[in-house]
């Protein structure tokens, strides 16, 4: 482990802190979590429904540290050559050529060793974060969407942070990367993978943390606005959408009233902007036919509550 | 252990025991990282104390929700113990705090009062303390079912609590609750009644409580829905490799221009050798039919698991279930996880929505020619999960054939014993022999048996079934 024990968080209210910072608001688990990650050294496994912020916490994490983000995007079909590291032959070649017509016959064949090196490696996204000099985040995002010979293939990487490569041998971390690996939940992930990872289970936020969020997110937003935004996303949550609105849809909503310069969201700012939160067609009538109606009613609810 | 008291470590080893007794499966490593935390979280803090243990040990949200309760069975008696230990009367103190003049009169009305007011005014201990008093005072009532649904239903009704506002103001006191104060209460009222029932079971050997409380599945006890994944996942491995011998030895095969070339850099940058790009087993694609009518609703249940785990293992995957009529249900398997769910959506609103309730073999085939199997192909594979009791109607074994014949391989996996098969309205003989394989299927067992048949190869399937299920009459 080289990261310096200075570099390392000491409890989890920094790790919180240093996450607010980075305009991300933490619940406990989560900076809990955060911090054990980085003080074990070991890898995190984050679920939950999509548009949670899963992703951002490594974004987030990547700027509270000062770390370098390497992100694997994952995808059905994915595979080491993508993931891992690639030899560079047409460079190879090359120098074969250049060093057999330099050296003229006398001298013996272009050795292996010569030609299996680093400068040959083509690095993708694991072997950067491994080979690495500065410490880095590592984000393997959506790794439901692999196929499970890939999970197995990660599993090295993971519980040792090394990499084999046959021509050259072990490739170790000379610095500890802090590893999240994000999962929609779509297929049950292997044993032998999640045993690796410490396990977050985000979900969407109680509502006065997304309040929070929201306004920090969108500062010019007011404050009843806010909570009255989230309200509605909240009860449009409830309902059995195709795709429920993420927090990211609801700060561009926030922006979008701000925008609009609506100071209530009423039946028209809602059908006027409807079309930020909900993205599919049978959504959108669902919405219309359940929400819209209880826009008037929840209006007074809503306010007594907000000042109560 | 340097930063843990005394005994913690003990501790958390029966605590880990009882985890797995709950069918958590967690490894010696996990353990150890659950140590290697609590040196650096101040255990004396509890809630990280206890987010620090389920990140380490419970490993999905199904884990999490047995965590949480065996998480409060387990500390919240040790301290619970250990205050009676300490003062004799301790453990009704505790209780007569709040109520003594509520607890003899008793009166639902009153108690319904108080905790209006307390929801009102989002006061959790007060909350949690009168859920305690409502649950005892039903249970006075001698109305305690043991279903903590149930429970929560009859004590919801009498307390008058409802989440509509029309009710509340119908009573005429206080502002009306929104949904979610109420909620807040409900979960304090299910918490308790959840701690209550295992603390009266936690006299049992531990592993029964939980198991019924929280994951009973829908299906028979034998048949765990683990050992249908691991069957179904090796059967994944050998599908995936099956049937797929090169045929026409060589013709056809790409040169690997990146392989070619790396190797010929051993032979001085001449290509030697040539590589051939290797012929990729061809991912399957199964459809599944599962027959989900009543006479085999026991089996029905066995056969969701096995699709739930199919859905896990293979990526071009349709299912479908079937009644009188047949209708896809792929959709409701990639939005929802949770098995339970899933089941009920099926039986809810699968879109089998019959008159009848009786199977029409003959039609299912009919509607699955007509709108799917222009989509079968050579790399198809169809499973038919059913009975193949017909209730007397015409069983169109013509328009199966034609389905098999389009489909590189079909097997059929019947729910009944061989010795039914045949006998009353099954027309099991009708098609078997347009399959590449009939099989009794109604344990675990069975499927891995399925499982070997399928991986010994599509050449000689029919022999090799009957070497696996003897005395099959074709």
């Amino acid at each position: 482990m080289a990261a310096t024990p200075r570099d390392l968080p000491e409890s989890p209210a920094e790790v919180a802190d240093a996450l607010r910072d980075a305009s991300y608001l933490a619940d406990g688990s989560t900076a809990l979590i955060a911090f054990l990650a980085q003080r074990l050294g070991k890898p995190v496994l984050v679920e939950g429904p999509a548009g949670v912020g899963k992703t951002e916490l490594a974004k987030a994490l990547s700027r509270s540290t000062g770390r370098e983000l390497v992100r694997l995007q994952c995808y059905e079909g994915l595979d080491e050559a993508k993931a891992l590291y690639e030899w560079n032959y047409r460079k190879q070649l090359l120098q074969i050529q250049a060093t057999a017509t330099a050296r003229g016959d006398e001298s013996g064949p272009v050795g292996m060793g010569e030609i299996f090196t680093e400068e040959f490696l083509l690095e993708r996204p694991l072997m950067k974060a491994i080979a690495s000099p500065d410490p880095v985040v590592l984000l393997i995002d959506e790794i439901d969407k692999t196929d499970q010979e890939f999970e197995a293939m990660l599993l090295e990487l993971l519980s040792d942070f090394q990499i084999t490569i046959p021509e050259m041998g072990r490739i170790g971390a000379t610095t500890h990367p802090i590893v999240l690996l994000t999962s929609n939940n779509s297929r049950e992930l292997t044993e032998a993978l999640k045993r690796r990872c410490l396990y977050l289970w985000l979900d969407y936020p109680a509502r006065e943390r997304e309040v929070e969020i929201i306004r920090l997110h969108a500062p010019d937003i007011d404050e009843q606005l806010a909570a009255r935004l989230v309200e509605v996303v909240d009860m449009v949550r409830e309902l059995d959408l195709k795709k429920p609105p993420s927090i990211a849809e609801a700060i561009d909503w926030a922006r979008t009233l701000i925008l609009m310069g609506a100071d209530d969201i009423d039946e028209k700012t809602f059908r006027e902007s409807l079309s930020i939160i909900i993205k599919h067609r049978t959504d959108l009538d669902l919405v219309a036919e359940k929400i819209v109606p209880r826009l008037g009613q929840t209006n007074g609810a809503g306010s007594s509550n907000g000042t109560g | 252990m340097t930063g843990t008291p005394k005994g913690m470590a003990e501790q958390l080893l029966t605590f880990s025991e009882e985890l797995r007794s709950e069918g958590v499966a967690i490894g010696t490593s996990e353990i150890q990282d659950a140590f290697r935390a609590l040196e650096i979280v101040p255990w004396t803090s509890p809630v990280d104390f206890k987010e620090s243990l389920a990140t380490t040990l419970a490993k999905s949200p199904k884990d999490r929700e047995i965590f949480d309760l065996v998480f409060d069975r387990h500390f919240f008696r040790a301290a619970e113990e250990a205050a009676l230990e300490y003062s004799p009367e301790g453990g009704e103190g505790r209780r007569a705090r709040l109520s003594d003049e509520a607890r003899e009169s008793l009166d639902m009305e009153v108690l319904a009062e108080a905790i209006r007011e307390a929801i009102e005014a989002g006061d959790e201990s007060a909350m949690n303390e009168l859920a305690r008093l409502a649950i005892e005072a039903f249970g006075r009532q001698g109305e305690s079912s043991g279903v903590v649904g149930v429970d929560m239903q009859r004590i919801r009704r009498g307390l008058g609590l409802s989440p509509s506002s029309e009710a509340q103001s119908g009573e005429g006191d206080g502002t009306p609750l929104d949904r979610d104060q109420i909620a807040r209460f409900e979960r304090q009222l299910r918490r308790e009644l959840q701690r209550q029932q295992i603390q009266k079971q936690g006299q049992l050997p531990p592993a029964r409580p939980l198991s019924e409380l929280n994951r009973a599945l829908p299906m028979r006890g034998a048949q765990d829905l683990a050992a249908v994944h691991k069957a179904v996942a090796q059967m994944k491995r050998r599908l995936a490799t099956l049937g797929h011998d090169p045929r026409g030895a060589k013709r056809g095969r790409t040169v690997d221009m990146r392989r070619t070339m790396r190797s010929s850099l051993e032979t001085g940058g001449v290509p030697l050798n040539l590589k051939y790009r290797p012929r990729r087993p061809r991912k399957p694609e199964i459809y599944v039919l599962c027959d989900v009518s009543t006479s085999v609703s026991s089996a029905s249940t066995f056969f969701l698991s096995v699709l739930h785990a199919l859905h896990d293992s293979f990526r071009k995957l349709r299912s479908f279930v079937f009644i009188e009529r047949i209708s896809e249900v792929t959709h409701i398997f990639e939005e929802e996880r949770d098995f339970s769910a899933i089941a009920e959506q099926i039986t809810s609103t699968g879109g089998v929505a019959d008159i009848s309730g009786y199977t029409d073999y003959g039609r299912v085939w009919t509607e699955f020619l007509t709108d799917v199997s222009a989509d079968l192909g050579p790399r198809s594979t169809v499973i038919v999960l059913g009975d193949a009791r017909t209730n007397g109607r015409p069983p169109a074994e013509d328009v199966f054939a034609r389905v098999a014949e389009r489909a590189n391989r079909t097997f059929w996996l019947n729910p009944e014993p061989e010795l039914y098969w045949n006998y009353g309205d099954s027309v099991m003989s009708a098609y078997t022999p347009f399959c590449d394989g009939a099989f009794e299927c109604w344990k675990t067992e069975h499927l891995e048996q399925f499982v070997d048949v399928v991986a010994s190869g599509k050449a000689d399937a029919a022999t090799t079934t009957r070497k696996y299920t003897s005395g099959h009459r074709y």
